[in-house]
């Protein structure tokens, strides 16, 4: 055989003992290509929480940015309009404001109620209420549009006929955002601690009683805080909104839940935000701003109240 | 001593009454309205299902479920079911989205649970829990106010046929990719952490770094909860409506082009269905139809996201 | 002496010292007056079995408790003492796996009869449990929540301050019935909650493990508490403390747990029921003997 001096695998040997030695000479302190590779990982890793945390950033500086030179008390006092220059989001506010209130209504006693039984009363081994507990989970995850769909079809038209006003999309928000409620009112029943409900018992309190006077009282932080939670997202919810005809440029406030058209302030922002004209754009980012410090505004309260009302047991 | 008082020093010859004082007909009231608010979820996916399938069947009357799934062409006012293209359009914005949000929230998930020290993660993890809780318009916004521009000035050349355009499902992915990274990086950060630190700490005592922890160990164990995290992700992301609206358009494109704009099944829903059509169309099912598709795609992603979190809980709890 | 034979001079020398230890302690309690002997039953018990999921826990389990007396349940752990006494305030009920088998007659009713509510039963039959549950309310709002609730008429703070003398509490927290009930120490917060059951005005008083949590100071208070209380509420108390049982009761039930032929099941039975002075100075069953005298645990 033949001991041809090949080039190739003998530059090739010589490029990698030339790499190895410049690599263990500028990583003295590193001699394992592991610690090198752990390191790259190390730098991966950290730049993925800062592109998602970078992400954030930007969006709220974007909101800002285009949006601070519309930002003057008239947001808040003056009606929608078709002029940029004077339009506000009064009459939006004070729609999202309303439906809130609606869902507040509809959410606490169902969904408390719902969280109760599911806690205190049913027997878990029972298929019903096993079924029970699937369709919550699922219907937390059901597109938000989907919720439109079902308003539509049930509740501004069908059975219940309301027509295309504020209640029914009170109703629809609501039902959007009953599973987080109990869910979250689960989480609170479920804290407190059996003792508690055999010390009622054993003084011979009734099950609702205690119930109503021991377990409640001591989730309703928790309760609250869920509930608030909720309301946030309902706050912020467009998409089923469209399809309950909530009207853009309807400028008298709300007046009756059962009549009239409606809006609200993420749908009053869609709409601007599609149009053309950079004014209306700049008043959507406004309007977005305003949205944004609300939902701050109600979030804080949640984490407020949680840390002072927090039963420690 | 009262009469009332069921007395320990009553004399003997006063029957302890132990039968109830009354039928207790106001507990098994209470029970029964209780009960009545859990069954208000099953009502509600019922009416959901009926909703859905009522009209879709009438619209299944008319166009058969070939022409629907198969056909490439959405055009409703041309008589044109094909729903392929918004099917596809949905798709384009979830893949590249996950894409986008898959290697971001399981980095940051991995640098929650296994880097990050008490004091970082107590800041970093709420702040990303801040990330889900900006309404979809704002994040539709942004899309159209920096995503897309930003997208369009950095584009190399003729790549993939050019920058995007004005609507373009690239940009509508990067922001829902960017609003379900919390999803991703909540839960998969949860079930990183219920790793028994055990195996951590044996691997850690034979000499491993932290990425070979991370990797071989901890990601392995918690790896149902990490998928159901996807899941779940991909299920939110394929519902979402006023990010594609806003910046990926409404034209149905049968393509999977991120610089193509396109339309998505529930942008198609939401400006479909506001209420100028006149009921009882074919125009006007096809709502329903549509609707009817991205309700069963979801529920079966969420049936799946489900049936894993309760696997990866059940191993450890 | 081989070592062997040393070691059995010991133990027999303990047992002594035990023995006449324990007996010392009867004997201070026979220097108080009794009552009269005319014993009127509380609770029969016959063949009775609880079971969990088709397991029984305690079986075969036939005695009587007597009014105004303190009866002990003791025995090794495991062996269905907890267990037991939730049967007397139906509180097995609330556990769904359980079924309670027998007759327990109280007061010469059944206790499970069809007609019995065990709302009603929990009022006559109160218990005091092993870690002190006081509700997370004030001091005042935990003694008044039970009449509160039960419609009991009359002064709330006359109710609220009797039961607080009743419970040896009064004179600590008279200042302070607003304080929230958790700021309490271990000791306090169980005589709080004796002093909650009492607020219902019971007949009977279910203990179970009262003082396991607690001090010897706090244990001393409440053992003084239950012999001063005696004479107005029936106590029947579960207690793996040999010692206090032989200081506080008046008759004292002995329950070991045996392993069935499967050796997979435990479940507990009673080997001996009588006068506490008899179990501890006398058994009658060599097992008793070997518990009361610590050689087995």
């Amino acid at each position: 055989m033949s001991e041809e001096f090949d080039p190739r695998t003998e530059r090739t040997r010589l490029a990698v003992a030339g790499a190895r030695s410049a690599t263990m000479a500028a990583l003295r302190d590193r001699p394992t290509g592991e610690a090198v590779r752990s390191r790259i990982f190390q730098a991966l890793i950290m730049f993925a929480v800062s592109v998602a945390l970078l992400g954030l950033a930007a969006l709220l500086i974007d909101a800002f940015v285009e949006g601070e030179g519309s930002l003057s008390l008239n947001l808040l006092t003056e009606p929608t309009s078709r002029d940029a220059d004077n339009a506000g989001f009064r009459t939006a506010i004070l729609g999202s404001l309303w439906l809130i209130g609606g869902v507040i209504l509809l959410v606490v006693p169902l969904g408390v109620g719902a969280a109760i039984y599911l806690e205190e009363y049913a027997n878990r081994e029972r298929w019903w209420n096993r079924i029970i507990e699937l369709n919550i989970q699922n219907l937390a995850g059901v597109p938000s549009i989907v919720y439109g769909i079902l308003g539509l079809a049930f509740i501004v038209r069908g059975p219940l006929d309301l027509g295309f006003v504020l209640a029914a999309g009170s109703m629809t928000l609501g039902l959007l955002v009953l599973p987080t409620v109990i869910i979250a009112a689960r989480e609170a029943i479920r804290a407190v601690p059996p003792s508690i409900r055999e010390g009622s018992l054993a003084l011979g309190a009734t099950q609702w009683q205690t119930v109503r006077r021991q377990v409640l009282p001591a989730a309703v932080p928790g309760i609250l805080t869920g509930v608030i939670l909720a309301i946030s997202r309902a706050f912020g919810e467009a998409a089923p909104l469209l399809l309950l005809g909530a009207a853009t440029f309807i400028t008298a406030d709300p007046s009756d839940p059962f009549s009239g058209d409606f809006t609200a302030l993420p749908v009053l922002i869609y709409e601007e935000a599609k149009q053309a004209q950079p004014e209306l754009r700049e008043l959507a980012a406004a309007g977005i701003i305003v949205m944004l410090v609300v939902l701050l505004a109600m979030n804080s309260f949640a984490i407020w109240l949680r840390n002072r009302y927090e039963q420690k047991w | 001593m009262e009469a009332q008082s069921i007395g320990a020093s009553s004399p003997d010859g006063i029957t302890r009454r132990l039968e109830a004082p009354s039928r207790r007909w106001g507990e098994k009231a209470i029970y029964l309205a209780l009960a009545l608010c859990a069954f208000l979820s099953v009502i509600t996916t019922t009416a959901i299902v009926i909703a859905l399938l009522g009209p879709a069947f009438g619209f299944f009357q008319e166009v058969s479920p070939g022409d629907f799934f198969l056909k490439t062409e959405w055009a409703p006012a041309q008589a044109l079911f094909g729903v392929l293209p918004l099917v596809l359009g949905t798709l384009s914005v979830v893949l590249w989205g996950l894409v986008f949000a898959v290697p971001i929230g399981l980095g940051a998930a991995i640098y929650l649970s296994e880097y990050a020290t008490p004091r970082v993660r107590r800041i970093v993890k709420p702040v990303l829990e801040v990330l889900a809780g900006i309404p979809t318009v704002a994040i539709g916004f942004f899309g159209v106010s920096l995503v897309t521009p930003l997208l369009q000035d950095i584009w190399p050349g003729e790549f993939l046929g050019g920058p995007p355009g004005f609507f373009n499902a690239g940009a509508a992915a990067l922001c829902v990719g960017l609003m379900i990274v919390p999803i991703i990086s909540s839960i998969s950060d949860d079930a990183m952490r219920s790793v028994p630190s055990g195996l951590r700490e044996g691997a850690y005592a034979l000499g491993a770094s932290k990425m070979r922890v991370a990797l071989r160990v901890v990601f392995p164990a918690s790896l149902s909860g990490t998928v159901a995290s996807i899941v779940l992700a991909f299920s939110r992301a394929v519902g979402e409506t006023m990010i594609v609206i806003l910046v990926a358009g409404n034209t149905p494109n049968l393509t999977l082009n991120p610089v193509e704009p396109i339309q998505a099944m529930t942008a198609y829903i939401g400006v479909t269905a506001t209420g100028d059509i006149a009921t009882g169309t074919i125009e006007y099912d096809t709502v329903f139809a549509v609707g009817a598709l991205l309700f069963a795609i979801t529920l079966v992603a969420n049936l799946i996201s489900i049936r894993l979190v309760r696997k990866y809980r059940e191993v450890y709890e | 002496m081989t070592e062997q034979e040393r070691r059995t001079e010991a133990q027999r020398a303990g047992s002594e010292g035990d023995r006449r230890g324990l007996s010392q302690a009867i004997a201070v309690e026979q220097e108080r007056p009794s009552k009269g002997l005319k014993r009127e039953t509380l609770f029969e018990l016959e063949d009775v079995a609880v079971l969990y999921d088709g397991n029984p826990a305690v079986r075969e389990i036939t005695f009587d408790v007597f009014k105004n007396q303190i009866t002990a349940l003791i025995g090794p752990s495991g062996c269905g003492k907890s267990t037991l006494i939730r049967c007397f305030n139906r509180m097995n009920d609330l556990i769904p796996s359980a079924t309670v088998e027998g007759k327990i007659l109280y007061h010469g009713e059944d206790l499970y009869g069809p007609k019995v509510d065990p709302v009603q039963a929990r009022k006559l039959i109160g218990m005091v449990f092993q870690k002190p549950n006081p509700f997370p309310k004030s001091i005042y709002d935990n003694i008044a929540f039970g009449p509160r609730t039960l419609g009991m008429k009359g002064d709330m703070d006359e109710i609220v301050e009797r039961a607080l003398r009743r419970g040896a509490l009064w004179d600590e927290v008279k200042d302070r019935l607003g304080d929230n009930a958790y700021g309490m120490s271990g000791g306090q917060q169980q005589r709080l909650c004796i002093a909650r059951c009492i607020a219902v005005e019971p007949d009977v008083i279910l203990m179970d493990e009262p003082c396991s949590a607690l001090d010897p100071i706090s244990t001393g208070k409440i053992e003084d508490l239950m012999m001063e209380i005696k004479d107005d509420y029936s106590i029947v108390i579960v207690t793996h403390n040999m010692q206090q049982a032989a200081r506080v009761s008046d008759m004292t039930a002995f329950l070991i747990v045996e392993l069935d032929a499967s050796e997979k099941n435990r479940t507990g039975r009673i080997v001996e029921y009588d006068e506490t002075e008899k179990i501890f100075t006398n058994p009658s069953d060599s097992r008793t003997e070997d518990y009361v005298t610590g050689k087995v645990g």
